[in-house]
């Protein structure tokens, strides 16, 4: 209601300050030489009345985002309000700008000639450069010099840069905090028994006092009937009561393996297996992790664990290979 | 509904070398044909005459009829798929010692019968009724000591640990807001329409390719935080709007196109046309 | 006298002598067609995004300090998170406004990005990239893939489960470079991904302030190279040639409706911004490196990309003890530098297929080029599947079909599908120059009839 009494008054305005012709434009129009550039229209007062409406609802809505915005709370969240709102006014203005072009503005069109090359400017350009060097004689040595110096300067420019980081170091992504004899613990940090590890499920574990965001960190641990096992040789011991620990972080892009699919019954159903959920590399963890599945190019790192004489999980010696994605050498040995 | 009887021990620690106890049930539908018992339309075999309440030997009956093909006459399980009627395989975990809670899920969420040894259990029409439900459990359960029917009560849960404990094991295969995934070999269900019993028997047996959590992984507790967590997925906190179900970049890149093509078709009214 | 309009005019050349310069900026001629607008949208989605980054900005904490969430929002209270992820929430779920002005930034990079894509389209598919405009086309494309990451390091800022995902994967990615793989990714991250909590600002500079004057420049250049060369034009009638350039001037014509389309713009997104919600980083939790989601997505844009990483074989190009070129490079940059180089060289591949070295201000219909519609299409297919496969896990999820037949079925159909639509686009190319010629040949013999007919009626000669 207060919407269309607001509307009947802008009309009132609009309509108040209406003239018949601006007098100031017919004085110009008479005194220019040329007439008029844009050509004449007839008037549309219609338009024009709704302009005006659509802009007196677009200052509505507009208002109504300052209220609402006032009216937010903790405990209400008027987010789509707000955001039609805004949009509303955005919209109205929008329409009002469409009418205007439609209706209230002469569109003509006119014709114009593409802009042309400019061979004579091009000669002069090379002639001035030509000419403007005809004092030079070694040429060829001058402009070795310059180009020298300027890369010199460019290099000394970035230079500052390389403090952002070791400019070429692979020491860090060689390094693991696991070593013979650091135990495991679970994510609330207690130690790890041995004979807590069941088989059919998965756990995940970090290093005890290490911090558990570093890429070698994480491992996810299971347990297969030791029957079952067929790793790589010089493995042997590595899985005792077939308690095997593989790197949590996908050797294909750096995901975590969350998966663990194990089946409940083995003759029909699919083997056990630690699947990455970001690009499905699959991996078989009773050959010691190779791939059976997906785009990953090589096994998970698997970790030799041993059981301490308190009967806690320990590592006994550091991965079978590099943690993480693969880069340039990741295969060579760990030393 | 009556609840069969619940085997009193709650399974704490297992020792080492505890092999999988817990067995899927596997049945097989369309057979019986011979038996003395009418086969109903939906390939449910029954004894001609019900007991007006669910026992044990009912229970009994129902099994030699309907799921004794795959896991053999008294549960035994049958490890080497082998020819049955209709020359379809039957194979079949052992059940002696998975207890009323094995029975209860698979059954009450129409996992079993299953019409093919080698398709996923899942969610499908529950085909038998409550009592024969009842009945089945009660056989089960009776084979050997098994854990009974969990009454979880997620109402003393924590959300927050539920929600932190969800990521850490489930959000992998389930997805964050549990709307299910992929897993390879199998389809990772959503979790919406679990009530509070089935998502601890789920957690504590782990059907099909799911791994199972002991209560010494998970504990009750923890297990009531993380079933408070899964019901609240089922209306998760959408306060910037349309959820468009809650999967992330997927269909919001699909809206976002939809929103570039109706802005193009705006430029149509704004601009000329070929046959304008 | 003084006049509302002559002496800001006055005021302004007296000082500036720019009124020519104006007067011709106001009278630059825009030709008429709907999809010259598309490349507009692109640019008011630009603006949405500055101004609604600006006021993000102003909140955002680019720091991955830990610290421990005691907000409003259940489910999260009493985790440990970083100061990241921290404010985001808050500029969610506390601060009035903040989730809209979120939720727009982040729906107006989407179609931003989508709308860049309809642009070229229009480009390629018009011939408009030929000479004299290739340099236009290229600042495009080179437009198009810097705004890639720039919408991959805006989400990535998050730290939520999601953001941290693929910035794992980039960060594989990164190391599959040969050779500088593994050395660059330790310069860039400062450690072993997630860093050492340097990367956070670095991502946080580049994206607030390094990439986006880089985008404003290309833009500026961009439309600069418009300017200088003018628009193309359909033939619309005899007035339409390669000389002469037929439009609607800036002023009046032009300007109301390019307001119009930038408000319109700006409204669309705000209202989906109000409406429908976008990355709820509540819901996915903080991320660490050894939790995951199931079937974590980029945003759609880099869609593509996680396609091509789950289509390729597993394999690594392996020599001895050393891995030359890891898995990921083929998907994750090998496929984009392919599909970026591509459609870079096509300017000069189709100069030199066609011998046709000239100018062109008059654009071609997709018909009239049938060999380079039907190979666009085709390419478009192409990378349209590649990027349709990155979802197939949800396809499964939702519809049942087996990943792993999909999978095996996208191998083979990224390059049959192609080489089909290849053959078909380019049939219906040449049917439809026929069914032109059969029309303007039927209005030829029209028009001589009506004349004969008028001859006729002239000479008074009995009509047939």
């Amino acid at each position: 209601m207060r919407a269309k009494q607001l509307l009947v008054t802008l009309m009132a305005l609009a309509f108040g300050r209406r003239r018949s012709r601006d007098p100031e434009q017919k004085a110009r129009e008479e005194e220019s030489p040329q007439g008029r550039i844009v050509p004449a229209g007839e008037p549309d007062r219609g338009a024009e009345l709704l302009v005006v409406g659509l802009l007196a609802l677009a200052t509505l809505f507009a208002a109504g985002f300052i209220v609402v915005y006032g009216e937010m709370g903790p405990t209400k969240t008027l987010n789509t309000l707000l955001g039609v709102c805004i949009a509303g006014a955005l919209a109205c203005i929008a329409a009002a700008l469409a009418v205007i072009a439609r209706r209230l503005i002469v569109t003509e069109e006119i014709e114009e000639e593409y802009p042309e090359e400019s061979p004579e400017e091009q000669r002069e350009i090379v002639q001035l450069v030509h000419d403007s060097g005809s004092r030079f004689t070694r040429r060829k040595l001058l402009v070795g010099a310059a180009a020298t110096a300027g890369s010199a300067l460019g290099l000394a420019g970035l230079t500052p840069v390389l403090s952002l980081g070791p400019l070429w170091d692979t020491v860090p992504l060689e390094a693991t905090p696991w070593y013979r004899g650091r135990r495991l613990v679970d994510p609330g940090g207690h130690p790890m028994l041995a004979s807590d590890i069941e088989e059919e499920t998965f756990y995940t574990a970090f290093p005890q006092g290490a911090d558990p965001e570093n890429i070698g960190s994480s491992l996810v641990v299971i347990r297969l009937a030791p029957s079952a096992l067929k790793l790589p040789h010089g493995r042997e011991t590595w899985a005792p009561y077939g308690i095997l620990a593989f790197s949590r972080i996908c050797t294909h892009a750096g995901c975590a393996i969350e998966l663990y699919r194990k089946p409940r019954f083995q003759p029909v159903e699919p083997k056990p297996a630690l699947v990455c959920p970001c690009h499905y590399s699959t991996f078989d963890p009773a050959t010691g992790a190779t791939v059976v599945y997906g785009p990953a190019g090589r096994p998970l790192p698997q970790l030799p664990v041993m059981i301490d004489p308190d009967g806690h999980l320990a590592a006994a010696g550091d991965f079978s290979g590099r943690v993480g994605p693969a880069w340039w050498g990741v295969r060579a040995k760990p030393s | 509904m009556s609840r069969p009887a619940q085997s009193p021990s709650r399974r704490r620690a297992r020792p080492l070398g505890a092999g999988r106890l817990l067995a899927m049930a596997i049945a097989l539908v369309p057979v019986g044909a011979g038996v003395a018992l009418a086969a109903s339309q939906n390939g449910i075999v029954r004894p001609t005459y019900e007991p007006p309440k669910p026992t044990v030997a009912l229970g009994e009956e129902l099994f030699n009829a309907n799921c004794a093909s795959c896991h053999g006459i008294g549960g035994t399980g049958i490890e080497h798929p082998r020819a049955t009627a209709g020359d379809i395989s039957g194979a079949g975990p052992s059940l002696k010692g998975v207890g009323a809670m094995a029975a209860d899920f698979y059954l009450r969420n129409g996992f079993m019968p299953l019409e093919n040894i080698h398709t996923q259990p899942g969610r499908r029409r529950v085909l038998f009724t409550r009592k024969e439900i009842a009945a089945l459990t009660a056989y089960v359960a009776a084979l050997g000591n098994g854990p009974g029917v969990p009454h979880p009560q997620p109402g003393g849960g924590d959300i927050s640990e539920g929600f932190k404990a969800f990521t850490e094991d489930c959000a992998g295969c389930h997805q964050s807001v549990a709307r299910g995934g992929y897993v390879t070999g199998a389809r990772v269900p959503p979790l919406q329409k679990l009530g509070p019993t089935e998502i601890a028997e789920a957690v504590r047996i782990g059907p099909y390719l799911m791994p199972r959590f002991t209560s010494h992984q998970i504990s009750d507790p923890q297990l009531n935080s993380i079933i408070r967590y899964v019901q609240w997925t089922n209306r998760p906190d959408n306060r910037g709007g349309w959820s468009i179900g809650n999967l992330g970049p997927i269909p919001e890149g699909l809206i976002a196109w939809l929103a570039a093509i109706v802005l193009g078709a705006l430029c149509l009214a704004l601009g000329k046309r070929f046959s304008a | 006298m003084s006049d509302r309009i002559a002496d800001p005019v006055r005021f302004i050349d007296e000082r500036t002598a720019a009124a020519p310069a104006i007067k011709k900026a106001l009278r630059y001629l825009f030709p008429d067609h709907w999809s010259f607008l598309l490349g507009e949208i692109a640019l008011y989605a630009f603006i949405v995004l500055i101004a609604t980054g600006t006021y993000l900005a102003l909140f955002f904490e680019p720091s991955v300090a830990k610290t421990v969430y005691h907000g409003s929002y259940a489910p999260l209270r009493g985790r440990e998170m970083s100061e990241a992820y921290k404010s985001v929430l808050e500029i969610s779920l506390t601060y009035k406004a903040g989730l809209l002005i979120r939720q727009t930034h982040h729906w107006a990079a989407d179609v931003f990005m989508a709308s860049i894509v309809l642009h070229l389209m229009r480009v390629f598919f018009t011939g408009a990239f030929r000479k004299p405009r290739e340099l236009t086309y290229l600042i495009g494309l080179l437009l198009l893939f810097t705004s890639l990451l720039e919408g991959y390091l805006g989400y990535s800022l998050v730290d939520d489960l999601l953001s941290g995902i693929g910035l794992a994967i980039g960060y594989g990615v990164l190391l599959s470079l040969p050779f500088v793989g593994g050395p660059l990714g330790i310069l860039i991250f400062g450690s072993t991904f997630p860093g050492k909590g340097v990367f956070e600002s670095r991502m946080y500079i580049a994206h607030v302030f390094l990439i986006p004057a880089l985008l404003a420049t290309l833009i500026g250049l961009h439309l600069a190279l418009v300017a200088a060369r003018h628009h193309t034009q359909f033939r619309r009638d005899r007035r339409h040639t390669q000389r002469r350039l037929v439009g609607v001037p800036m002023f009046p014509g032009q300007a109301p409706r390019s307001l119009a389309l930038l408000l319109i713009v700006a409204a669309v997104l705000f209202l989906l911004g109000g409406l429908v919600q976008i990355n709820p980083i509540w819901q996915w939790g903080p991320f660490e490196p050894w939790l995951a989601t199931n079937g974590a997505q980029p945003d759609w844009y880099l869609g593509w990309l996680i396609g091509a990483l789950r289509l390729m074989p597993s394999f690594d190009v392996v020599v001895g003890h050393y891995t030359l070129i890891p898995n990921p490079f083929w998907g994750g940059v090998a496929f984009p530098l392919l599909v970026l180089f591509v459609l870079g060289a096509f300017p000069w591949i189709e100069r030199r297929l066609t011998g046709d070295r000239s100018s062109h201000n008059l654009l071609d219909r997709p018909r009239d080029a049938p060999n380079r519609t039907a190979f666009g299409v085709a390419f478009l297919t192409w990378v349209f599947l590649v990027f349709v496969f990155g979802a197939s896990d949800r396809v499964y999820v939702l519809f049942g079909l087996s990943y792993e037949t999909l999978l095996t079925a996208f191998r083979v159909a990224i390059w049959v599908v192609p080489a089909l639509a290849f053959l078909v686009v380019r049939r219906l190319c040449l049917q439809l120059q026929h069914a032109d010629r059969i029309e303007e040949r039927r209005e030829e013999a029209e028009q001589e009839a009506e004349r004969e007919h008028a001859e006729r009626v002239r000479r008074r000669e009995p009509v047939l």
